[in-house]
């Protein structure tokens, strides 16, 4: 689950991290009046969507007076902005962040994330913040700073401050520097992040770190037990698609093909959109409909799948264990009763009771082509969808 | 023989009287497998599904010797069961439920290293569909009849394509001695490397097969150990040649990830380390069953 700028910014104050002054906004009102709040004369006015790369977008806006923060605003609220990082679809701005605008001296780059090689919290840290930090890593792997976080005892002051004096800061300014840092790994440990990134983390030109911009994404599986950070939630920046199958404990993701696909497990999904494509096919969609695929949640699926117009035929292939094949079969045959399916169907049942769940399909009387392996199950589909396509 | 369970191995169930406990303890029980007892906070001193249900794993151990505890607790718990299993010496713990926080699994990883290598809990899972000794036992939810017995070894991360390639192989008569599912979250117990260490000194085991998926390090890494450490032939297949590239946010999981994440690369960095790498999901069995008929002692194969 990823969370806005501002969102961040006020978890990660209350860890000590040292962030701008400033404020989030629904209107030009409320932005004008921020600027009274954070008092100074120039101020910048962000978008506030779940991608980076906002500024060569124009999401980011520098202002000189309440006029520019009124304009700035009204500008971006109610738009579609696109990004490097958001596709060609954009994502909707509802809020912006107004806050004081800084006179940089330097920009740093600082991420906090869960390695999976280390199975542990990984900081990686550069003396260049900015877009161009993956291109650094590739090209020159050494020059990126690491500290290995121990679980056991947590991150130790010694590891913020070789981070702080290998950016090449001073002093006075290494004390910041290890307190947004120190903070950040804190606010990662304490809520379940999984991912805490300062691009850029700024010194002044009167000589003070700052956290410019900062993004943060948490563990969808630890949000029983934050349900500060849970409330966070912007279904606005996600696909409705995605956010309903989630409703129904379905993992749907959006592809750009014809076919589309219903299928449990996320590896056997995965395989079967490979084999789709071996046969000469499109998945239109990734969905893993889980271990228990009752007549309710195979029906949430269809009609998930047939929302996306693009869709010319269906693919179900289902590896029953617990799940019994005949148990499958009824729920299929019960949401095609349901849900009217307009596409060729093709179903693929294996395992458990599979010879009954082939006599329930088959009894049915419904349109539904059967395939007894995944490589049959996935020429029958491509072959249904180019007949109908010919139709 | 076979890897880490078999017949007369002593299993207990952490959350045994659940109804997901009971219905696979169940299932355990018919196939052979040697379930002595389980174990329910509050409930010790019943008797379920004929066996005795004990208040902890400790008292489980005193009272039934077992080794190893499949654990079927809900995701909030699970990281505190595993823990207790380790502490009560259990040798194996298989975790099959899903949704465990990340860093409960860090938390739970730390914790089993503070014993010794030889004393060490050996976990599976979590979010796997446990494992099977074709034919001896099983600690897990897969259907076991789909499983025949035989010489070749499976780890697979996916739970489904693992049945998958497990009904492939007795389709064409290949059988396998222990199917492994090591469970697909970013922190799991054990890797791809572990169970092919224990496969290549399985003397019944005959090749291996690795089934991986987009993301992390674990198939490269496994890729690296088959080329130096493994005499046996080992089949290789990564599910996501087509999987989207996920939305992210942010640079600082591209930067610590190198070269090796998509299904792509995966089989790629397979290939060149000597993996026989099936050509699709179709053609698992039959790579298996390829990889047995050519099987044949590697210093024979480098004679001109």
């Amino acid at each position: 689950m990823d969370i806005h700028e501002y969102q961040a910014k006020e978890l990660l104050s209350g860890f000590g991290v040292p962030v701008p002054k400033g404020g989030v906004a629904y209107s030009a009102e409320q932005a004008v009046y921020r600027t009274t709040e954070i008092g100074g004369s120039r101020w910048v006015v962000k978008a506030q969507i779940h991608s980076g790369a906002r500024g060569k977008a124009g999401g980011v806006r520098l202002c000189a007076t309440d006029a520019d923060v009124r304009q700035a605003t009204k500008d971006l609220l109610g738009t579609v902005l696109v990004t490097t990082q958001t596709g060609p679809e954009g994502l909707p701005v509802h809020r912006v962040l107004v806050e004081q605008a800084l006179p940089i001296d330097r920009e740093l780059y600082v991420g906090l994330v869960l390695d999976r090689k280390h199975e542990r919290i990984v900081v990686v840290a550069h003396p260049h913040g900015g877009m161009e930090i993956e291109e650094i890593a590739q090209r020159e792997p050494a020059a990126i700073l690491r500290e290995v976080i121990e679980p056991a005892v947590g991150m130790r002051s010694f590891q913020a401050r070789e981070l702080a004096f290998g950016l090449g800061l001073g002093a006075q300014q290494v004390n910041e520097a290890m307190a947004a840092v120190l903070g950040a790994y804190r606010a990662f440990r304490d809520l379940d992040a999984t991912m805490v990134e300062f691009n850029p983390l700024v010194v002044t030109t009167d000589g003070h770190v700052l956290v410019l911009d900062v993004k943060m994404s948490f563990d969808d599986n630890a949000m029983f037990r934050r349900p500060n950070v849970a409330e966070l939630r912007d279904y606005a920046q996600e696909d409705p698609r995605e956010a309903q199958a989630a409703e129904h404990g379905l993992n749907y993701v959006a592809l750009g093909g014809d076919i589309g696909c219903i299928i449990n497990g996320a590896g056997l999904a995965m395989a079967t959109m490979d084999m789709i494509q071996h046969a000469g096919g499109e998945p239109a969609n990734f969905l893993d409909i889980g271990g228990g695929a009752s007549p309710d949640r195979v029906a949430a699926a269809f009609r998930l799948v047939l929302s996306d117009r693009n869709v010319k035929a269906i693919l179900v292939n289902v590896f029953a264990g617990i799940n019994r094949c005949d148990w499958v079969a009824e729920g299929v045959v019960q949401a095609i009763h349901e849900v009217r399916v307009p596409v060729p169907l093709v179903v693929r049942l294996a395992g458990t009771n599979v010879d009954e769940g082939r006599r329930i399909l088959q009894e049915s009387g419904l349109p539904i082509l059967t395939a007894a392996t995944l490589a049959e199950a996935a020429e029958r589909v491509v072959a249904a969808r180019d007949a109908g396509a010919a139709a | 023989m076979s890897i880490l369970l078999d017949e007369a191995t002593r299993v207990i169930v952490q959350g045994f009287t659940g109804d997901k406990g009971t219905f696979h303890a169940n299932e355990m029980i018919a196939y052979g497998t040697n379930v002595v007892g389980g174990v329910t906070p509050g409930k010790g001193g019943a008797t379920h599904l004929e066996r005795p249900v004990f208040n902890t794993v400790k008292e489980a151990v005193a009272h039934t010797g077992a080794t190893a505890s499949l654990i079927l607790v809900p995701a909030p718990f699970c990281a505190d069961a595993i823990m207790e299993a380790a502490d009560a010496s259990i040798r194996l713990v298989v975790t099959i439920t899903d949704g465990v926080p990340a860093q409960d699994m860090m938390t739970v990883k730390r914790y089993l290293w503070r014993y010794a290598k030889e004393r060490r809990t050996r976990l599976i899972g979590p979010n796997c569909a446990g494992l099977i000794s074709a034919g001896k036992a099983m600690m897990g939810i897969m259907p076991g009849h789909i499983y025949a017995r035989g010489a070749v070894g499976v780890v697979t991360r996916s739970g489904t394509l693992g049945y998958e390639a497990a009904s492939q192989m007795k389709a064409l008569g290949v059988g396998v001695t222990t199917s492994v599912g090591i469970g697909g979250d970013p922190i799991n117990g054990s890797s791809f490397v572990d169970m092919l260490a224990l496969f290549e000194a399985d003397p019944e085991t005959e090749a291996v097969m690795m089934i991986g998926e987009i993301g992390g390090p674990q198939e490269a890494d496994a890729a690296l150990f088959v080329k130096e450490h493994m005499t046996k032939p080992v089949i290789g297949y990564v599910a996501g040649l087509t999987a989207p590239k996920g939305r992210r946010m942010g640079h600082a999981g591209a930067i610590i990830s190198a070269f090796g994440d998509t299904a792509a690369e995966k089989a790629e960095i397979m290939r060149s380390a000597g993996l026989i790498v099936a050509p699709s999901p179709a053609e698992l069995g039959a790579a298996a069953a390829q990889a047995l008929a050519r099987h044949a002692p590697r210093h024979v194969m480098v004679q001109q």
